[in-house]
């Protein structure tokens, strides 16, 4: 069994075959982290680049433990875009790294549409971590794998994605993930942080919190990013914790048997209380875990391909 | 010296010519326009333009010639040659130079540079001092050196209240407002708002920035009885503000991009940077409404927004790519490819966007097709099948997304000043 793409650019249009492939792979490798010895050979000899224009760590981090433990060579190139808008252009960065000879580019920018421009000057398989407000399809494996751990399975699942779904790259690749396994798939927040169209998707919008956790198995909410431009989009982070701010009241009010999920960093107090975030409804931690599986599959199949 | 072009379709609706005629033209001058005598042929230079159209040379009213300032992009020379081999006589340079165009010394400067060659251009003063909406340019002065038009291209007059001093210090050299209409409050964004941009990731500028603005200008117009021009419309109800506008009587016109009305929002999927400009890329949608906006004469004229840059700054991360496409040397290939070849326009009115109505708006004389006329033609194939090649264009940016395409329609000659442009190379005739 091999994917149908030697990269990972999002999860549109991924085939379910390829997402079940790499939720099954990742269950082999979460076996892995268990053991005493947390590696395997299976990426030897390759080099893998993290080309991080954005400011992460636990993602990085994530890939780079992923990498390791595949035992994979990988390097990091971390900068902040302005500093490169002064000098060197992105595509002679990308040039250069590519003249070390390496194998794989996990990317991350600012630009939407970076990964794919990235497979039209480089000859690497290319993975996206993340790329402008558009995709972050390893953050939507691992959402999907963590809440199948969980299910059993993603079909006829009903999952709420919760927050700034506007301004959020995790949204999306739960979106389109999540609807090709079959899940019913909604939206919940303040009605200016859903982007034009998105119900174009095929997926229900929610503005009233308490209906979206009465209604749904599953809630993935984001964080309430107020560095990238979303300050505006709400009054204030207490009147957004008033009105969607995931409480254990509301849960032990309109379902007991939802499953919380969060990609974090965690805004404790607004988006989620510490006491839902710490409590036993959720899989936060979980995810933390399953995100190196996750990222051990994607690597080990896209390294592997022929 | 003297040369006959022979073989050619005259077409000109405003002169209500449409036959078969050669031309004796002697010095420049239209010597004689049919009737040849064999001793014309015999002592002339012949250029043989059989199944051809010869029409009032094509005038481009919306181009960014980056000269004095950014003359690694184009110049006035490579814009002048690139808009004699899309088919041009005349072309209107954009104010956004550095410095920009709001000096008598600025406008003779193009002027003086662009005198030898056969293409004439005109410049179209910035509106306001620094293209900042804050302070009126030197707008009368600007006029007697040869400013035909003000605008602040690139952006919209900042606020009504200049724009309205503007247009009224226009009237009295009824000099039109050239708008570039959006409302920057609304665009800090790289494409087109709605489904695909949301699909995308990106951060997206709506449709109604530009319905603002153009309905702004339009009651502004209608108040103290200005002149404005719309340019690069792109989106349904802009058309249909403009319409309605029209119907009232008030002094409007409005110019389409080749690419607004060839390309939708969809092509930006591929991120490539050759498909970002201002306003961006629309809907199927508002692409129907720009066509049926030429169709019923709404918007008069047909204008490039030729922008050229580098490839150095146009290879970059999408949303930090800078705006703007080429667009001279596809225009009238993509113009008869998408407006004529699908029965759209006709070739009349094709004449009328290309020749005609630009020049009226910007108070320019339309070339005659006549005898004792200087001769200022357009020779140009309706038929002819062409594949475009960025890599032999003339202009020194190579930033167009119609590199490969098939094309139906394309410029054979074009005559000026003297000179004709045939087969890649200027000639004295």
């Amino acid at each position: 069994m091999s994917l149908s793409n030697r990269h990972l650019l999002g999860l549109e249009g991924v085939p379910k075959e390829d997402i079940q492939l790499i939720l099954d792979t990742a269950t082999t490798f979460r076996e892995v982290l268990e053991r005493p010895i947390k590696k395997v050979p299976t990426l030897q000899g390759k080099t893998i680049v993290n080309l991080f224009y954005e400011n992460s760590t636990r993602t990085r981090i994530s890939f780079e433990l992923a990498q390791k433990r595949l035992s994979a060579d990988t390097v990091n190139f971390s900068t902040s875009t302005s500093s490169t808008k002064k000098g060197e252009t992105f595509k002679d960065t990308v040039r250069n790294i590519e003249a070390m000879k390496v194998d794989m580019i996990v990317v991350r920018h600012e630009s939407a549409g970076v990964p794919k421009y990235l497979t039209k000057i480089s000859n690497a398989n290319i993975v996206n971590a993340g790329d402008g407000l558009h995709e972050h399809p390893t953050q939507g494996l691992l959402d999907m794998y963590s809440i199948r751990e969980k299910t059993g399975t993603l079909e006829g699942l009903r999952v709420c994605i919760v927050g700034d779904v506007g301004h959020s790259r995790v949204a999306l690749s739960n979106i389109f993930g999540l609807i090709t396994m079959g899940a019913k798939v909604s939206v919940c927040g303040p009605s200016t942080m859903m982007p034009m169209g998105i119900e174009n998707f095929g997926v229900k919008i929610y503005n009233n919190i308490d209906k979206a956790i009465a209604e749904n198995d599953v809630l993935n909410v984001l964080r309430i990013q107020l560095e990238r431009k979303a300050g505006q989009t709400i009054p204030s982070t207490r009147e957004y914790h008033n009105y969607f701010g995931i409480t254990s009241e509301r849960i032990e009010k309109n379902n007991k048997n939802i499953l919380i999920l969060h990609p974090g960093p965690i805004n404790r107090g607004v988006e989620i209380t510490s006491e839902v975030a710490d409590g036993p409804y959720q899989v936060i931690l979980d995810q933390v875990t399953n995100g190196v599986a996750v990222r051990m599959a994607v690597l080990y199949l896209l390294g592997t391909m022929h | 010296m003297q040369i006959v072009l022979k073989g050619t379709t005259l077409l000109d609706p405003q002169q209500k010519l449409n036959h078969k005629a050669d031309l004796l033209i002697v010095d420049g001058i239209i010597n004689k326009v049919g009737n040849l005598s064999k001793d014309d042929y015999r002592h002339s230079t012949v250029y043989e333009f059989e199944d051809k159209y010869c029409a009032p040379g094509f005038f481009d009213m919306h181009v960014h010639l980056r000269e004095p300032g950014r003359e690694d992009k184009e110049t006035i020379l490579t814009g002048s040659n690139a808009a004699a081999a899309g088919g041009f006589t005349g072309i209107a340079c954009m104010p956004n130079t550095n410095p920009a165009i709001e000096s008598a010394e600025t406008v003779r400067f193009i002027k003086e540079k662009s005198a030898p060659h056969l293409v004439e251009v005109f410049p179209i003063g910035a509106a306001t001092h620094e293209r900042k909406g804050e302070a009126l340019s030197p707008m009368n002065e600007l006029f007697e050196a040869g400013a035909v038009a003000f605008s602040d291209d690139g952006t919209a007059i900042k606020t009504a209240s200049i724009l309205r001093l503007c247009m009224e210090y226009a009237k009295m050299f009824d000099a039109p407002i050239i708008e570039h209409c959006e409302d920057p409050s609304m665009a800090d964004g790289s494409m087109n708002e709605g489904f695909t941009s949301t699909t995308l990731g990106m951060l997206a500028i709506p449709s109604i920035a530009e319905d603002l603005i153009v309905m702004r200008d339009i009651m502004v117009a209608e108040y103290i009885k200005g002149k404005v021009h719309i340019a690069h419309i792109s989106t349904k109800n802009a058309v249909e503000l403009v319409r309605q506008a029209k119907k009232k009587g008030i002094n409007i016109t409005a110019e389409a991009a080749p690419h607004h009305f060839t390309l939708t929002e969809e092509a930006v999927r591929e991120y490539d940077t050759n498909f970002k400009m201002n306003p961006p890329l629309r809907t199927k949608e508002d692409v129907d409404a720009i066509i049926e906006g030429l169709k019923d004469g709404t918007i008069d004229c047909i204008a490039t927004d030729h922008a050229p840059h580098s490839s150095e700054e146009k290879e970059m991360e999408f949303i930090y790519a800078p705006n703007g496409i080429i667009g001279l040397e596809t225009a009238l290939g993509l113009a008869i490819t998408e407006l004529v070849e699908k029965k759209h326009l006709s070739l009349n009115q094709l004449i009328e966007k290309f020749a005609i109505n630009p020049r009226k708006i910007l108070n320019i004389p339309v070339p005659q097709i006549k005898e004792g006329e200087e001769a200022n033609l357009t020779i140009f194939d309706p038929k002819e099948k062409w594949s475009v090649d960025v890599s032999k264009f003339k202009s020194k940016s190579k930033n167009s997304p119609f590199d490969k395409m098939e094309l139906t329609g394309k410029a054979s000659a074009v005559v000026n000043r003297g000179k004709l442009y045939f087969e890649d190379k200027f000639v004295n005739i």
